[in-house]
């Protein structure tokens, strides 16, 4: 038996497929992965994220400590509700965790991290909040439902107050605001637009079975995954780790290295990395039938006349693999040696299969957006 | 509730067979297999004329979350495999006991029978895995 959401019984209710993950009994899917998949991509599906731990972090000096533990810089934050994706790094540049920080007050950060790294995650943040006098507590009273689609924000916000309904709208990508009893945010994991909800934990049902009246379509953590991958995200623990600094996950972007007078933790390491030319992440398109998937083997494509089927030694390896149903083909991440292309060999149950490296995201915002 | 056809015979590793005319046999996976894998797009089917030995892996199944070997519940030559599969693998979980058969074996004349379930026995065996 796993730990539960407070939406367990009704997702066993409703027919889920429960699944252990991290620890929690998640619904893999409530019927056809597939269809969840698509009523994101092209009208509303919602997902029980309450396996996410949320974390305020208060204190005058909650800023500065921010500014110090993190890979992205929090002065970015301008306005109440602004967000921020970061890592969170080890001194050698390991990435400890992702997440996303709410600026609330000046002097109250939300975070929100991954389920199975909560524990190493909350014991990092205390070890530095002392010398801040940063109060760290872990929101279990909260619950997190990300509904996601184009049509996400239109069918959720008749849920709201009359009153709350036109700020609501008014919410600017990647930030969010306290409505009723809810701290709305325009963010989520699936490359649509969308809200993730937070609030109090003894609301989520009535809620969830509120927006299942608003025609919103209950999605597992099956079509989640295929959704984050074609929208180009990471999954920690896969596409990035405490092995691995973010330039070598796809993650540069994230790493803000100015101002040149911030000190954060993982900062000397990552500049080290920087110098250097490491292995990327780069998306992977097969071109054959077949699926990628985690720890296939990657090698460099010989001359397409002579030996594209020999495979020369490996050059990395897929990192997260799946079918994507929007392109109806196999899709990846994969570390590779900077300049690795413009093709790979993937060896899938040893035979190799040619890929085409492109640029993520694949998918956004229902467009394709790499040549198929 | 699984479907278990009565004039089938089954595996524990979740394959139907179906006797044909001529010491030949269709082989599948059983409804609650395609049910536990989900929603299934890839397929592979063993090469026409390979000898396949029972229990040996032979055949590949992928859902969007994993990849599944399908073993040959019997001893003996494939005849033939369902190709259309490859463009629609999502026979497999519209008919898994007709339009999503997976391949056709020429059974070994000293090939033993007697290792499948009935429907009852696999009926049984499906309820003690739960």
């Amino acid at each position: 038996m796993g730990l539960k959401t407070p939406l367990y019984d009704t997702h066993v209710s409703q027919g889920a497929k429960i699944i252990d993950f991290g620890g929690w009994d998640l619904p893999l899917s409530f019927g056809s992965q597939l269809e969840e998949h698509h009523a994101v991509r092209r009208d509303a599906g919602m997902f029980d994220v309450s396996h996410m731990c949320i974390i305020d972090l208060k204190g005058a000096r909650a800023r500065e400590y921010l500014r110090y533990l993190l890979a992205n810089d929090v002065a970015k934050l301008t306005f109440p509700g602004q967000a921020l994706y970061s890592c969170m790094l080890l001194p050698a540049g390991g990435v400890i965790d992702d997440l996303i920080v709410y600026f609330m007050t000046e002097s109250w950060f939300r975070l929100v991290v991954n389920a199975g790294t909560r524990h190493k995650d909350l014991a990092w943040l205390r070890e530095h909040a002392a010398p801040f006098g940063v109060g760290v507590t872990e929101r279990t009273d909260l619950a997190m439902l990300a509904v996601q689609g184009p049509h996400a924000i239109a069918k959720t916000v008749p849920l709201l107050s009359p009153a709350r309904r036109a700020t609501a709208l008014a919410i600017a990508r990647f930030s969010g605001a306290a409505l009723d009893s809810w701290f709305v945010a325009r963010t989520g994991y699936t490359g649509e637009d969308g809200f993730e909800i937070m609030l109090p934990a003894q609301d989520a049902a009535s809620t969830w079975q509120a927006l299942l009246r608003q025609g919103i379509k209950p999605a597992g953590l099956g079509a989640r995954d295929t959704l984050r991958l074609e929208a180009g995200m990471n999954l920690y623990g896969n596409d990035m780790d405490q092995e691995h600094h973010p330039l070598e996950s796809g993650l540069a972007w994230t790493v803000a290295f100015d101002p040149e007078t911030r000190e954060f933790i993982g900062r000397a390491a990552v500049e080290r990395a920087r110098r250097e030319s490491g292995d990327v992440l780069v998306g992977l398109v097969l071109e054959e039938r077949g699926v990628l998937r985690k720890s296939q083997p990657v090698s460099a494509a010989g001359e397409p006349s002579a030996d594209a089927q020999r495979a020369s030694p490996a050059l990395g390896e897929v990192t997260s693999g799946t079918f994507s149903p929007t392109l109806n083909r196999a899709i990846a991440l994969a570390r590779v040696p900077r300049g690795t292309g413009p093709r790979v060999l993937v060896d899938i149950r040893g035979k190799p299969h040619t890929a085409r490296v492109v640029k993520p995201p694949f998918v956004r915002n229902g467009k394709i957006l790499i040549q198929i | 509730m699984s479907d278990i056809p009565d004039d089938l015979h089954y595996t524990r590793s979740h394959e139907w067979v179906r006797e044909l005319q001529n010491g030949q046999v269709e082989v599948g996976i059983t409804h609650h297999a395609q049910e536990a894998l989900g929603d299934l797009v890839f397929v592979e089917v063993p090469q026409v004329a390979r000898r396949v030995t029972a229990g040996e892996a032979c055949a590949v199944v992928e859902s969007v979350k994993a990849a599944s070997d399908v073993y040959s519940p019997v001893s003996g030559r494939i005849i033939a495999g369902n190709n259309e599969l490859a463009q629609r693998p999502e026979l497999l979980n519209q008919d898994p006991y007709a339009a999503g058969w997976m391949f056709r074996v020429e059974l070994d004349a000293s090939a033993p029978g007697g290792a499948l379930l009935t429907a009852a026995e696999y009926a049984q065996y499906l309820d003690e895995a739960d």
